[in-house]
Order: structure tokens, then sequence, then C-alpha cells
């Protein structure tokens, strides 16, 4: 069997995790599952932000969890596609915005 | 269009063959002992209240799901003499509701007959309609008035507001037709608030996840529907797809099947399996044997009635109390909020 990283089954084991430090683990799960309960936003809000995120921070854990919550809360793929293209909006924009502190540097150093 | 799993000539076109598939292939619990720990066991009827009487496998639409295996290539139908049996039980018990299902009902050509003896008996009819069947042929376009002029109840599936969702699951050019068939049932009333007609429409997930919450996304179609379509209806019933029939082959075919189940088993909800439907409900199939549900009718698990599995034989007190016939098929109706023909059930 090829190794490799990421096994998809360790996905459920994400409660594991409490094994080394329950505590923690504890306050973690419970603010978790009270983050994604309705709030000022719908479960369904909750769970497309988090599909974007999972793209931005490029969690393969997440993107699988997120794409079948998503499904399941009745979010069509070309919601999903638009969410992840937020996603890499705001990375691309995040680089170039960046773009104006090089021309700063730029601007400062030469003549 | 794809064909019936029979017409296939599948392995799991076979009632027997799904069975074995479902109480061998998948590990997990018994759904039996599952009942037993939350004191169930034997599940037991509390009455009918619902008769629901499948008209016949015969559909125009091949829905990738379909647990009854109906399609365009399916000829069994209920015979008018099966379905004056039926009548004959109506008259001789107080089953308030009759749940017309199929295939699509409306094919059977003495549907309309059938729904005015039932509604002359002052009970009330339900159809689950696909809706595109009212477009099929001109000879079903007044299906609407017919349904008005009877007061019949509209049950209708919609998974999804798109087209690319709801033709991946019910066939190319379904979503269009079937918001056609929607205006149409709108036009005579149906869903509007005062006139009494009820339409309400049914989700079924469109692949091997779990629906959300019903109440979430009955407002998310409401406003979708209203909004690009100005469509009304009155409730959603958000159903759990139960492993039988092509949903079966779909999850064995896609390699869903393990992870499916194992999901069902872990989301089983004890006050979902207290609300199991088979618990007021008499299915009849087209040929007028009995079953618990339409699940048991696609399984060939006849009810546990001695010398009375068929209409002609309804032994209204044994059907009563009966004991419900189970299987690992059974997870599919409690997990998480519950699945019914009536949406979630806890
Ligand atoms: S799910 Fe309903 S509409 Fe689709 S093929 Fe089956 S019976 Fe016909
Ligand atoms: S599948 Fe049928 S018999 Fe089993 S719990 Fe559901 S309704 Fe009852």
């Amino acid at each position: 069997m090829d190794k490799t990283y990421y096994n998809p089954d360790d996905l459920k084991k994400f409660g594991d995790i409490a094994e080394f430090q329950p505590e923690l683990a504890e306050k973690f799960f419970d603010y978790y599952g009270s983050v994604f309960k309705e709030g000022a936003l719908t479960e369904r809000e909750k769970s497309l932000i988090a599909l974007a995120v999972s793209h931005a921070v490029q969690c393969p854990y997440c993107i699988d969890a997120y794409t079948k919550d998503s499904l399941q809360k009745g979010v069509d793929e070309e919601q999903m596609m638009e969410a992840v293209h937020v996603a890499a909006a705001i990375r691309g924009g995040a680089s170039l915005v960046h773009g104006v502190q090089m021309m700063n540097k730029v601007k400062e150093v030469t003549m | 269009m794809i064909k019936s799993l029979q017409a296939r000539q599948e392995p799991l076109a076979k009632s027997e063959a799904q069975v074995a598939w479902l109480e061998n292939e998948g590990g997990g619990e018994r759904f039996s002992s599952k009942l037993q720990d939350c004191g169930l066991y034997p599940l037991r009827a509390t009455g009918v209240t619902v008769l629901q009487v499948n008209l016949g496998k015969m559909c125009n639409q091949v829905c990738k799901h379909c647990h009854v295996d109906a399609g365009p290539d399916r000829k069994e139908i209920m015979t008018k003499e099966t379905m004056q049996q039926c009548l004959d039980v109506l008259a001789s018990t107080d089953i308030p509701v009759v749940d017309l299902t199929g295939g699509a009902p409306e094919m059977n050509p003495h549907f309309r007959w059938f729904v005015e003896e039932i509604s002359a008996l002052g009970r009330k009819v339900m159809v689950r309609c696909n809706l595109t069947i009212i477009l099929a042929n001109p000879k079903y376009h007044d299906l609407p008035e017919f349904f008005k002029k009877h007061q019949v109840e509209v049950v209708s599936s919609l998974p999804a507001v798109t087209a690319l969702r709801t033709d991946a699951q019910r066939g190319k050019g379904v979503f269009d037709k079937s918001i056609k068939a929607l205006q149409m049932l709108n036009a005579v009333g149906y869903g509007q608030e005062g006139t009494g007609l009820k339409l309400n429409l049914v989700y079924n997930p469109s692949g091997a996840f779990m629906s959300g919450s019903q109440e979430a996304l009955e407002k998310e179609f409401k406003s979708r529907l209203s909004s690009r379509f100005d469509i009304i209806f009155n409730q959603l019933y958000a159903i759990t797809n139960l492993p039988v029939s092509r949903f079966l082959e779909f999850l064995v075919e896609s390699g869903n099947y393990d992870a499916y189940m194992d999901g069902l088993i872990e989301a089983f909800n004890p006050a979902a399996a207290e609300g199991v439907m088979c618990r007021n409900t008499i299915s009849v199939g087209w040929d007028g044997y009995l079953y618990d549900c339409d699940f048991n009718q696609m399984l060939d698990l006849k009810v546990a009635v001695k010398n009375g599995v068929h209409i002609k034989d309804y032994n209204a007190i044994a059907l009563n109390e009966r004991e419900i016939v189970l299987g690992q098929h059974c997870y599919g109706c409690t997990a998480g909020a519950g699945s019914s023909c009536g949406g979630q059930t806890a």
C-alpha cells in the first residue's frame, strides 16, 4: 500500500486527539459545536464559510467534511464552487495587495 | 434514458439478492438488537391510519435512486379488481387516509376511478405525483384540475432548486418540467393560502449523504422557488434514501455502501425509531399483497400475519397490532431526525 501523510480514515478519529490532552480537546469540541449552531448566521451559511476556509487552509479533511456537510444542507455545486472562488480571490488578493508594500519599498530605495 | 435494474438484468433487481446483501455484506449491529437496547423490540404497529397503495411500477421517469426500480419498461400495475378489494377494506374500516404511490400512479388506467371511489367513501387521498407526468402527455394535462376536484393532497419530489442536481438524480430535463408542473398546480390553487389544496414537496438527497435539517431546507426551498420561479408550496418533507433497489445499487457501484450504512447506524435515534411510519401504515403492493411499508414491499418482506398477507384477506385486528418485519434497511428510517413518507419523525 502507498504510504501517504493523509489517510481519509483519520477524519473519523478526530475525537481521538483527546487521548493525549482531554481537557483542551473537550473545550475545543464544545466550542466547535457551538460555533456551527444556528445563530445570526444559518447553519447552511456557516457550512459554506467553512468550505471556503477549508480551501484557503488547504485541509483535505475539512474539504471532505464540509463538501458533504454543504450537500446535506442543500447547497448546490454552483454555490460550492463560488465559495471556493471567494477563498481563491482572497488568497490571490492577499498576495497582490502586498504588491503595494513592494512598490513602497522600491520607491523608497530607488532613484 | 437508463433502464430499470430488472431490464438490465442486474443481480440486485431481485429482492432476495437485496435482502441477502443488506443482511450479510454490511457489518454493524443488527437493527433488531439496536431496538432491543432501547426497549422497542419487537416493534409493533399501533393501528392503521394510512393505507398506502402502490398502483404499479410503471413510470415515465427512471430516477437513479428509485427504491421501486420503476420505469417505462415496468409493466406491473394494479388491476381494477385489486383496487375494488382495497375499497372494500376501506369501507369496512375507518382508515382515514389513502396514500397513492407507484411508479407514476396516474399511469394506471383506473387511477381516476379509484380516486373518485375513495373520495366517495369520505377518505382523504394523497398522491405521490412525480410532476413531469402532468406534462408527459396531453391526457394528463388536466391532472391539477382533477386533483383539485377531489381535494387530493399532492406530494412531489424535488431534490434541489437547480437543474444540475435535479436532473442528475431524476433524468435530463426533469427540473424544467417539474417547475412548469408546479406552476400549473399553483395556478389552480395548490399551495395557495385559503384554498385548502395542499402541495408538499419531498427532498431526497441526490447522493450518498443524509439530509440536513428539514426546517432549514424548507426555508431555503421556499425562498429560492418563490424568488426564481414564483412557486409556493406548503411543507417540505426531508427524506433519507433507504438502501433498497436502485439506491442500493448506486451505493454498491459507487463504493459508498459501507460509509453510508455506517453513517445511518451511527445516527440511530431512539425517538425516531419510536415514530417509524410502519407503525401506523399498511402498504399494498400492485398485486394486492400487504407489507409494513413500501420498502419492505420492494424487498418482498410481507406482513407477519398468518393467512392474512393479501388485501382480499385483510384482517384488521391482527394487522393493527402486528409485529413489524425488520431488516438492516430500517436504519434509514431511524437516522438523525428520522425519515418517513411524511418527512422527519423526531
Ligand atoms: S422515484 Fe418516483 S418518479 Fe422516479 S422512477 Fe421512481 S417512481 Fe418514478
Ligand atoms: S423500512 Fe419500513 S419496516 Fe423498516 S422501519 Fe422503515 S417503515 Fe418500518
